[in-house]
């Protein structure tokens, strides 16, 4: 089956999202660096338009996992799955027929160190519609309005669109990176660590920001801070040594996790 | 009573004075480059503008010039002496109908260098043609594309090799493979020579195509390939991952994100450091004087009878130019003249170029700032 370009996907338009609809289901996946073992069965159904967050210590696999959502780990030579499939939409995203060019379009991401691109504004909103051939120009103006305010930043930046997105600050950057992301109307949003290289003022805007995306996109965010996981997902998952180790509430993993290496490393006692 | 010891006082120690030795040593080596370039400019410099510039208007010695070589000749007239060129003296000789004057006769040493200039020009311009194309066409493949493995290792082991060749050697490869073996299409068949029928009465006939721009241009490409791949590659490298990634992220594909997020950032830098690179390779002489120079041609490279001949014609060049006067003729104060004149030259025209990249560089770069 291939993925279709920009229109929803037959499943989530026959099931409104409710509890206990999955938009992302990882099937006893092993993922290899070279020899390396990099993730180890990993079984994990992530639920639609809800925020998830990914905690653990360095070098444990989230972001591993992370990247295998829009398969961003194809650009590494070395990086090769073991066994195991990722269904997103229930459709297996490794399969040889799915098109990775259309898989990216529904799976955005957002990067820990905030990357726009030095052209101004505009353009960097712009940029995903442009290399699908989008150029009517009226359009790309409600897209880049609408892409704007939906990331908090459209009355920090009307009056400037036409300037570098170089010279924002680091905040206003990352949520440019957000607002591209959402200008191609992605059903997922995935952000590895978006927040590590801002100070918490910029922090809490980006926060802020998840909370209002949530209703409208699936997101998926690998965290370092324990505090960012507890306030702004849903369910939390805790990953050790390229293990899933306990996937709850967040609620439940920061009160009352049922994994002793949970506890530990919630309360601080490595990691 | 003892006197407070000062712990800091400066003692005498083998460190510093090594330090001393090494860090003299040092800055004797800088200043020594320095003035070993103050000395060969300055030198072609006094000696070249004597023979480029004149005290009088228009300042500059235009004939030099605009001009092609001609023979000198130098004689005495009427208790003067004369030195006129080739054509004035001539026209000397016929005003005053007089047969002949005994004169001693100058190869080159009078007129000027204008047919040398421009088929450097050509050259130049040719040989960045193609060193540009395929040299950024490989650094793109080799760090976007390619895997890296055992293959592009070897790949590049072999470029840097190539850097290595001496260019006598590239000039011998030009003349075997361009101006003996590369096919012409041609109408007849050459019996002497490989040759294929490609049907309409045409035949592809393995006579190679002579000494000639297209020779020049590639023997001269192929030299500045290794500069222009690794320049491309570094400058490639400096663009920041996040780029790419992002570009990817949205759902680009590869050859988009290289397109429209990678290279116009890189451009700059490859522009400048490649055209650099082949202004120090069109100065070499070896490579084009089996392959596209000649030591004395009449006509100009845009008096040709088909605009096809334009590139199966050999030129003038300065570095065969400056090889010539100075070593295939009799040296005298004469040939010295030209030389200098023609070395002045051709310094003003690389400087010229290595300006223009640095100049382009500098506006590329702010248009595009990370």
């Amino acid at each position: 089956m291939k993925l279709p370009d920009t229109a929803p996907m037959p499943h989530a338009a026959l099931a409104p999202p409710e509890e206990s609809s999955t938009m992302i289901e990882v099937e006893n996946l092993d993922f290899y660096y070279g020899q390396a073992r990099a993730l180890h069965e990993i079984n994990i159904s992530i639920p639609a338009n809800k925020v998830t967050a990914f905690i653990g210590p360095s070098g444990c696999g989230k972001s591993t996992l992370l990247r295998c959502f829009n398969r961003m780990n194809d650009l590494v030579d070395i990086a090769r799955i073991g066994k195991g499939r990722v269904r997103i939409h229930g459709i297996d995203i490794y399969d040889p027929d799915v098109d990775v060019i259309s898989l990216r379009r529904q799976v955005g991401m957002v990067f820990q160190k905030s990357n726009p691109f030095p052209k101004s504004i505009y353009e960097n909103i712009t940029y995903g519609l442009e290399i699908q051939g989008i150029s009517d120009r009226k359009r790309l103006d409600e897209v880049v309005e609408k892409s704007l305010r939906g990331a908090a930043l459209w009355d920090e930046v009307k009056d400037r669109l036409h300037t570098s997105g170089l010279g924002l600050s680091g905040g206003q950057q990352q949520r440019l990176c957000i607002a591209r992301a959402i200008a191609v109307e992605p059903s997922i949003i995935l952000m590895d660590e978006p927040c590590s290289a801002l100070d918490p003022i910029a922090t809490s805007k980006v926060e802020e920001l998840i909370q209002q995306l949530k209703g409208k996109y699936t997101i998926v965010i690998v965290t370092h801070n324990m505090q960012q996981a507890g306030r702004c997902s849903d369910n939390t998952a805790f990953f050790y040594l390229g293990k899933l180790i306990e996937f709850a509430k967040t609620e439940k993993i920061f009160t009352n996790p049922s994994q002793r290496q949970t506890e530990d490393y919630i309360t601080g006692r490595f990691g | 009573m003892n006197a407070p010891v000062n712990p800091f006082v400066a003692r005498k120690s083998s460190a510093r004075t090594i330090e001393h030795i090494a860090f003299g040593f040092f800055r004797t080596a800088t200043y020594f480059i320095l003035i070993c370039a103050a000395v060969i400019f300055g030198f072609i410099f006094v000696k070249g503008g004597q023979t480029v510039f004149r005290s009088s208007f228009p300042f500059v010695n235009v004939p030099f010039l605009t001009q092609a070589p001609e023979t000198l000749y130098v004689f005495q007239f009427e208790g003067k002496k004369m030195e006129l060129g080739d054509r004035d003296f001539r026209k000397f000789k016929e005003e005053r109908h007089i047969k002949d004057i005994p004169a001693e006769s100058y190869v080159y040493s009078s007129g000027g260098i204008f047919p040398c200039i421009v088929g450097t020009v050509l050259l130049v311009i040719g040989s960045m043609a193609i060193a540009l194309f395929i040299g950024i066409s490989s650094a793109i493949y080799l760090n976007e594309y390619s895997k890296q493995g055992r293959f592009v290792h070897f790949v590049r082991l072999a470029i840097l090799n190539l850097a290595g060749v001496p260019s006598i050697v590239f000039g011998l490869f030009g003349f075997a493979l361009f101006v003996m073996f590369m096919p012409m299409l041609q109408d007849f068949r050459n019996p002497t020579v490989l040759s294929f029928p490609v049907g309409f009465g045409h035949y592809l006939n393995f006579s190679g195509w002579n000494v000639c721009l297209l020779s020049g241009w590639f023997t001269l490409a192929f030299m500045a390939l290794p500069v222009v791949i690794t320049a491309s590659e570094e400058s490639l490298k400096s663009v920041p991952k996040g780029f790419r990634e992002g570009s990817l992220a949205l759902g680009a594909t590869k050859w988009q994100t290289i397109r429209t997020n990678v290279l116009p950032y890189a451009l700059p830098g490859m522009l400048t450091s490649s055209i650099l690179g082949i202004a120090r390779v069109a100065g070499e002489t070896a490579p084009i004087m089996f392959t596209a120079a000649y030591v004395i041609r009449d006509k100009m490279p845009w008096q040709v009878d088909h605009p096809m001949d334009f590139f199966f014609q050999g030129v003038m060049a300065l570095p065969y130019h400056i090889y010539v006067v100075s070593s295939k003729i009799p040296q005298n104060e004469y040939t010295e003249r030209v030389q200098y004149g023609a070395a002045f030259v051709f310094l003003v025209i690389v400087m010229g170029i290595a300006l223009t990249s640095i100049l382009l560089r500098i506006k590329m770069r702010n248009r595009y700032r990370w």
